[in-house]
């Protein structure tokens, strides 16, 4: 029984052809994994296999010796995703919107200081920030980050490093994709490479 | 199972507590609606004569159409910050998050219902003679029968193209039986029912949405999971 | 109608035989379009010509020989429609050959359906003095074919081929589902379409004939279904997504600080 992620001869196609085209590697639990690669070379793709977004069309990916696919249901719970992506509804606040995930979750967290911890109490909503917020309401043993630092400013990139060491101290598995890798560089242990949806 | 009626009810929270901050959608709604009967009124020459014979339709063919505006709110605020796949990973089950938009899309086209009864009163001269507790039943299983198969419609059309005519050439055909119960129902109920063959219409409408609201829970997660 | 009932049997052992004898190859379902076709030539002829006309109707009712087969396959159609539905959510390994099943049978009942509708007012405003009218048959019937409208109207809508599948099979559940309810809740309505006369009111010969032309209907319908559920396989391999490609080699796996 393997602890951490394995990946084992996965592939996924879009249309007319394979984005991620069979990919296998292993990240053990508390190493954090960079994933670099150029647009369309299937980063994105294989990241949101492992989130269980997207169904493997072939080969399978294991997290603590359980399919992440076949059994969704009970591994979501310990996935966080971060996407750009901002997965709220612009119609209700920060306080509100954390507070619909809580009740989802069946959670009962002081929202207020949820909130001021992140700094939504101050700052507009961002992916970064909300991410956070739900890392806070939930401790995930497999965390994975879409391009975390390309998008966003200094202090959001320092809360994500924070948030990375974190993760990892806690004996959790991080993947980050970027196309950055000098500033991922510092706090990443390993670093595969895609290249047209296979390594490199 | 509880687990499962505490997320339906957040889901349901979630979106009424969405419509409830925008008060202008519900609005918009009611005032498309109130368009529709007005239009009718016109379209059939005005006599009363008429109108009070088709005020049942009408009233209806309003809470029809302002169904396939809301059905589509309901799915846009998901995919504007795509927010649903968010729900999904959560993780909500799929059938949670079903139930929870098909019950709050219920309750957004029984409070239009509802505001648009006493004005249809007014403006065709339909008064309701008979049980205001089974006409009140009628706005309730009625919205459900359009609720469910049109939530599960709504998803599939926002990720089509054509999504505003796809919507209603797929819903339309298949609330029919809902349509002619409904329209048949309440016309009996505001003509005061001598004979008392409302009740027979209600139970095909809920036996109508037993079955939508079943296979819509079956249908729904497949759907939402393999896209 | 003595002698008659040879003609069948007469056109298969024909058919069967020249199939047999046949030179040039041909796929199976050429076979059954070609005695479906005789089928049909033999009972029509047998309807509009050698059988007397109907008792009360005349020849007006010589339409139904058309309008009664295309109601029975119409029904037929969207019956395997429903099952290659079914069997495309339900069986994954054969997904493709089930989707295709229901594309086919979903375009030729819809064509049916049309035919169906339309021979119906034909054949309505002679002997009721209206097109059309409300009542549950004739309601159900265009609220079915409408449905499977919307089902070939979402399917040209959707490019993506597993999405595709997924929804034209949902959208094909509910239509199906649909009919019996429809028909239950207009018939509460009101009724006034023909009572379905028992053979015993018609005359042998009429049945007789009428019984060719629906199995001459049934082999033609088979046949369209078929043709156009090898097109959609054609289709469906022309926009088959490529081969996986290989394994890599070990060297390439695992992660490299």
């Amino acid at each position: 029984m393997a602890e951490g992620l394995v990946i084992d001869d996965l592939a996924r196609r879009f249309g007319g052809r394979w984005a991620v085209a069979r990919v296998s590697l292993t990240v053990p639990r508390g190493t954090v994994m960079m994933l670099t690669g150029a647009n369309g070379s299937g980063k994105t793709t294989l990241l949101r296999c492992l989130a269980t977004a997207l169904r493997p069309h072939h080969g399978r990916a294991l997290f603590d010796g359980q399919d992440l696919w076949q059994r969704r249901a009970s591994m979501r719970p310990r996935i966080a995703f971060l996407s750009h992506q901002l997965r709220l509804y612009d119609d209700l606040s920060a306080r509100d919107n954390l507070g619909v995930w809580a009740d989802l979750g069946g959670l009962r967290p002081d929202i207020s200081a949820l909130l001021t911890q992140v700094g939504l109490e101050t700052h507009r909503p961002d992916p970064v920030r909300t991410f956070s917020a739900r890392m806070l309401l939930r401790q995930p043993d497999l965390v994975l980050m879409d391009e975390p630092f390309s998008a966003f400013d200094p202090p959001g990139q320092q809360l994500i490093r924070d948030v990375v060491r974190q993760a990892k101290q806690r004996g959790a598995t991080v993947v980050i994709t970027t196309h950055v890798p000098e500033i991922a560089q510092a706090v990443c242990d390993t670093r595969v490479h895609l290249d047209a949806g296979q390594i490199a | 199972m509880s687990a499962m009626l505490g997320q339906i009810a957040a889901i349901a929270r979630k979106d009424l507590l969405i419509e409830w901050r925008s008060p202008s959608r519900i609005s918009g709604l009611f005032f498309f609606s109130l368009a529709l009967l007005l239009m009718v009124a016109f379209a059939t020459g005005a006599s009363t004569s008429i109108l009070h014979k088709i005020a049942g339709g009408s009233l209806w063919l309003g809470v029809l159409l302002a169904s396939t505006r809301s059905l589509d709110l309901s799915f846009s605020i998901e995919t504007d910050q795509d927010a649903l796949e968010g729900l999904l990973l959560w993780p909500v089950d799929p059938r949670a998050i079903y139930y929870g938009k098909a019950v709050a899309n219920t309750m957004v086209l029984v409070v239009v219902a509802t505001l648009l009864t006493p004005l249809m009163i007014a403006m065709y001269d339909a008064p309701i003679r008979g049980n205001p507790a089974i006409f009140a039943g009628f706005i309730l299983f009625g919205s459900a029968a359009l609720a469910a198969p049109g939530t599960l419609y709504a998803l599939l059309t926002t990720r089509a193209r054509a999504a505003s005519v796809l919507l209603p050439v797929l819903l339309f055909p298949l609330v029919v039986p809902a349509l002619v119960a409904a329209s048949a129902g309440t016309t009996l109920v505001m003509e005061g029912d001598p004979m008392v063959q409302a009740p027979s219409w209600l139970a095909l409408l809920v036996a109508f949405d037993a079955l939508h609201w079943s296979l819509g829970g079956l249908l729904f997660g497949r759907v939402l999971e393999e896209t | 109608m003595s002698g008659y009932e040879f003609g069948p049997i007469g056109l298969f052992l024909f058919v069967a035989l020249a199939a047999m004898r046949s030179r040039l190859p041909f796929r199976w379902e050429h076979g059954i379009g070609v005695y479906g076709l005789a089928l049909f030539l033999y009972g029509q002829y047998g309807g509009l010509v050698i059988a007397p006309p109907e008792r009360m109707m005349g020849d007006v009712a010589r339409i139904l020989y058309v309008h009664v087969p295309a109601a029975w396959m119409t029904m037929v159609m969207f019956t395997w429609a429903f099952v290659g539905a079914l069997g495309a959510l339900l069986w994954r390994s054969k997904r493709d050959w089930f989707d295709h099943l229901s594309e086919a049978a979903t375009e030729v009942g819809v064509v049916l359906g049309c035919l169906l509708l339309v021979l119906g007012a034909i054949f309505a405003r002679p002997t009721w003095g209206v097109y059309w009218t409300w009542d549950p048959r004739l309601t159900a019937s265009a609220i079915m074919v409408l449905s499977f409208v919307g089902v070939i109207l979402l399917r040209a809508l959707v490019a993506e081929r597993d999405v595709r599948v997924l929804w034209a099979s949902t959208a094909t559940i509910l239509a199906f589902v649909n009919i019996p309810i429809t028909y239950m809740a207009v018939r509460w309505w009101r009724s006034m379409h023909q009572l379905q006369s028992s053979p015993d009111t018609m005359s042998d010969l009429y049945v007789f004939f009428l019984r060719v032309n629906a199995w001459a209907f049934l082999a033609l319908a088979t046949w369209f279904v078929v043709r156009r559920w090898r097109i959609a396989h054609a289709q469906a391999l022309l926009d088959a997504p490529p081969e996986l490609p290989p394994a890599p080699s070990p060297a390439a796996a695992g992660g490299a600080a």
